[in-house]
């Protein structure tokens, strides 16, 4: 589109002024970028940050001896809980700084890589998506700015990390979390989150969408996670292969190692090499990779309301259907082990002593649905809210402008929600009940699990009643959906830990739903919570009638 | 023609957004089976009226009858006789052109698949290619392909061509031109006046939410005033003392002056007099008329004076666009802002 006729020369043979002209204005984008990531930003780091504290700081509560932290690095030692964390090589001095390193640096890497692979992708592939990159282009900017000053950002973003997380952990006063360990560890995080913001700059160049963009660059996350746990619970080379396996041999607290955060920095200055050259070979607004055809005419089960809200959100299923799916069966591998792991730990105990339950273990599947279940709820969230996505992003006036009433147009996403719920917590279930069942060797425990995560669905669709009130009656707020997955979380799995007291689990949904394995069935909260969802979605609809449509 | 039903019957409609008024008073009638456009400038309240029309808003007060129908209480039986190209269309980026087609058609209520394939075909869409792959006026194909391939009696058509080019335009022209004569009644707002005036039987023009004026093209000119060049053998002299003669130039043998619509005749009579040699003659385009109307803007705008040949370039832009010039140049910009004060008389 904008491409003169007569093609600049690769950047590999252009002379150093032609370079430095590709790089006109980065400084300037860069300020904007920062400008306009001035509430994004600050938000993932800060919540990065308090993560990474709390975590620290409840280690020091739970793990307060000397015997406790040995029988942790034990139970540490199953192949199941090395692959959920860390190199065994932790495990040789167990203090409270290994323990932070050994079960969050590959963790937090993945969290670091989502953010960094986000930012670069919103300031690049997003901005030409959407043609805005044209308008930049067409100014006194380099062709290589936008990717220049996304990538400064991101190394902005990382480094700001690494300090605030070296300066807070420092902070903490955690005997052997002292500050040289301190700033290794921080500088794990902007190690990973570099070499994953150089991955999206290259993969940025390839799909010409967004989402493409950015799904391929979590898919190479996701892969160096997977080769580092296959790595640290049998052949290590895997874990040389992988740059979350590099961040982790750092040994922050133990060895404070700096050399493999060096690969980090390398292989991330090869990638964003390899994206300014593959930026130079395609036009602005096209991929590497051309875009494929899609069918000329349009399916029967696509024309109908449920059809179309499940096409468009079909990504979005499969992705935490497969994700909770690995999530059910990683806690099903290790409650085998559950009761060494967790058996010297008097806080999760008595926690879970107050779950009740005949065995450690089905106490620990009934906390561990809790997570799965906030896990479905965000899941419940975003489907419920994309009708709302659908109506900012002006695609809803269309459809509502034809022989479509609003109730079923709405009507179409909420059922994509309500029954994804159901689908959700089966895929949760089965995943947990297979694993653990292949572990225990108890076959009976399949059925069960699979019924303690659908007795959740219930409590699943009173947050799509939530959304959808805000969505009928408060459109422009509908952000606050959010509050409920995060009050669940924060109640419903920190709560049991921290023990709060008993009515802020009332307010959460989840705090009404009967605990299985650990509890017997109880009907009567299902049955309430499916009549609160039905009043709330009832009365999202009502709202949305009468309101007028978002229009662009 | 009056005893026909109204197709759309729009009357003191009002609508706010916070602060701004966007209707203030609104009224629009469109008979059954005419091509009525539908002018006014950017922010004018065009799309706000065609999304009351549709139920999607619902207005503070007035009344809108669409079909018959109430438009918010029965959007549905209205939507299924009728059919929406908006002016921004959005597509789903991962949905092809043809899905997008189909989705809308059958959500209407059906689609005649061979229309469709040969509407496709003239607009030379390829409907296989994603939503997000679409530029601008492809989107705008899809949705005209989607409205047109539908038996609705009705097509509300917001700006349809803006992002099309020229070729697509006369193909534009031509397929509400086959509606029209298939008794459908079409809504056309825009604001590219060559457009307009080559399809609409009738026009209302509005400004800051309020119609300013409707009527047939001919009443309008009728209504406002002619330009007359003219070379004679003799000075004309006397012109000035006529009513509603305006701005004469005299330049030796050739005039050039403004003439009210009612007061053309006496005119003419006085350059007879004078032994006409040549006479051209310019009916007031819908520039004209607009800039009538919204000249005090202009002028508020720091347009001053250059009006004249602004208009002049934007009308042959419009008609180069179209495909044709029609040779009505009107490079004089006789009343611009200083007419405005006249406007909104006339309903």
């Amino acid at each position: 589109m904008t491409t003169t006729a007569t093609r600049p020369a690769p950047v590999t043979a252009a002379s150093a002024p032609a370079l430095r002209a590709a790089f006109t204005g980065t400084g300037t984008l860069l300020r904007f970028a920062l400008r306009r990531d001035r509430v994004r930003l600050p938000v993932w780091l800060l919540a990065l940050l308090t993560g990474t504290l709390a975590t620290a700081n409840s280690y020091a509560t739970l793990y307060d001896s000397p015997e406790a932290r040995a029988t942790a690095a034990r139970t540490m030692a199953t192949p199941a809980a090395l692959a959920m964390t860390g190199p065994r090589h932790y495990l040789d001095d167990y203090t409270y700084g290994a323990m932070l390193s050994h079960e969050m640096v590959g963790f937090m890497g993945v969290l670091v890589g989502l953010m960094s692979v986000l930012i670069v992708t919103r300031h690049t592939r997003d901005e030409e998506e959407t043609g805005r990159a044209e308008l930049i282009r067409s100014t006194v900017v380099g062709r290589h700015a936008q990717l220049a000053a996304a990538l400064g950002l991101a190394v902005l973003a990382n480094l700001a990390l690494a300090l605030l997380l070296a300066a807070g952990l420092a902070g903490l006063g955690i005997e052997s979390v002292d500050p040289a360990g301190s700033l290794v560890y921080g500088s794990t995080h902007a190690a990973a989150g570099v070499v994953f913001a150089g991955v999206a700059a290259i993969t940025a160049q390839i799909t010409s969408s967004t989402r493409g963009a950015s799904g391929l660059a979590l898919a190479v996350i996701g892969a160096a996670y997977i080769l580092r746990a296959a790595g640290d619970t049998g052949n290590e080379a895997l874990s040389w292969a992988s740059p979350i396996g590099w961040t982790q041999r750092a040994y922050p607290y133990l060895d404070d190692r700096w050399w493999p955060l060096l690969l980090c920095v390398g292989a991330a200055a090869a990638c964003a090499v390899t994206g300014f050259l593959l930026a130079a070979r395609r036009d602005v607004g096209a991929g590497l990779r051309p875009t494929r055809l899609g069918r000329a005419t349009a399916s029967r089960a696509l024309t109908s309301p449920v059809g179309l809200a499940l096409r468009l959100q079909r990504g979005l299923l499969a992705g935490f259907g497969a994700g909770l799916f690995v999530m059910g069966a990683m806690y099903g591998s290790i409650i085998g082990d559950i009761e060494d792991m967790l058996g010297s730990v008097d806080q999760i105990q008595e926690a879970l002593a107050e779950i009740g339950g005949a065995t450690l273990a089905e106490s620990f599947a009934a906390m561990v649905m809790v997570v799965i279940a906030v896990v479905s709820m965000i899941y419940v969230v975003m489907a419920t809210l994309r009708a709302r996505a659908e109506e900012s992003g002006g695609r809803a006036e269309s459809l509502l402008s034809t022989g479509i009433t609003r109730t079923a147009w709405l009507g179409g996403h909420l059922t994509v929600a309500l029954l994804g719920a159901v689908v959700m917590q089966l895929l949760a279930g089965l995943g947990f009940g297979l694993a653990a069942a292949a572990a225990t060797g108890d076959h009976a425990m399949t059925g069960d699990l699979i019924a303690a995560a659908l007795v959740h669905v219930p409590a699943l669709w009173t947050a799509a009643g939530v959304a959808m009130v805000l969505f009928g009656w408060l459109p422009r707020a509908t952000a606050l959906a959010w509050v409920v997955p995060l009050y669940a979380f924060v109640v419903g799995y920190l709560g049991q830990i921290l023990r709060f007291p008993e009515w802020t689990a009332d307010v959460s949904p989840l705090g009404h739903v009967p605990q299985l394995p650990a509890a017997a069935m109880d009907w009567t909260p299902m049955a309430v919570l499916t009549l609160v969802a039905a009043g709330l979605c009832l009365t999202g609809f009502a709202g949305f009638r009468r309101r007028d449509l978002d229009t662009k | 023609m009056t005893q026909e039903p109204l197709a759309i019957e729009v009357s003191g409609l009002q609508k706010s957004f916070g602060a701004t008024r966007a209707l203030d008073g609104l009224d629009l009638s469109v008979r059954t089976g005419e091509v009525h456009g539908f002018l006014g400038p950017n922010g004018a309240g065009k799309s706000t009226t065609l999304r009351v029309l549709l139920g999607l808003m619902r207005s503070d007060a007035g009344a809108a009858r669409v079909l018959g129908l109430d438009p918010w209480g029965r959007a549905v039986e209205v939507h299924r006789r009728l059919a929406y190209v908006p002016g921004d269309v959005e597509l789903w980026p991962n949905l092809s052109g043809g899905e997008a087609i189909d989705l809308l058609s059958r959500l209407r209520g059906g689609i005649d698949r061979r229309r469709r394939d040969e509407l496709i075909d003239r607009f030379d869409l390829d409907p296989r290619k994603k939503g997000r792959a679409y530029s601008k006026g492809n989107r705008q194909k899809v949705a005209i392909v989607a409205a047109l391939a539908s038996d609705a009696e009705l097509l509300l058509l917001d700006e349809p061509t803006s992002g099309l080019d020229p070729l697509m335009e006369v193909v534009f022209q031509d397929v509400v031109r086959e509606a029209k004569e298939a008794g459908r009644t079409v809504l056309l707002s825009s604001h590219i006046l060559a457009q307009v005036e080559k399809l609409a039987d009738r026009v209302s023009i509005i400004r800051r939410g309020r119609t300013v004026q409707s009527g047939t093209l001919a009443e309008m000119r009728h209504l406002t005033r002619t330009t007359v060049e003219a070379e004679t053998e003799r000075p004309a002299a006397g012109l000035e003392a006529l009513p509603g003669v305006h701005d004469v130039t005299l330049d030796g043998a050739r005039v050039r002056f403004a003439v009210d619509g009612g007061r053309l005749d006496a005119a003419v009579r006085v350059l007879g007099e004078a032994g006409v040699r040549s006479l051209v003659s310019h009916p007031p385009t819908l520039e004209e008329l607009m800039l009538r109307h919204y000249g005090d803007e202009l002028a508020a705008n720091g347009h001053q004076g250059a009006d004249g040949h602004q208009g002049a370039d934007a009308r042959t832009d419009a008609a180069d666009a179209a495909g044709t010039a029609d040779g009505t140049g009107t490079a004089d910009g006789t009343d611009g802002t200083g007419a405005a004060g006249e406007a909104g008389a006339v309903r």
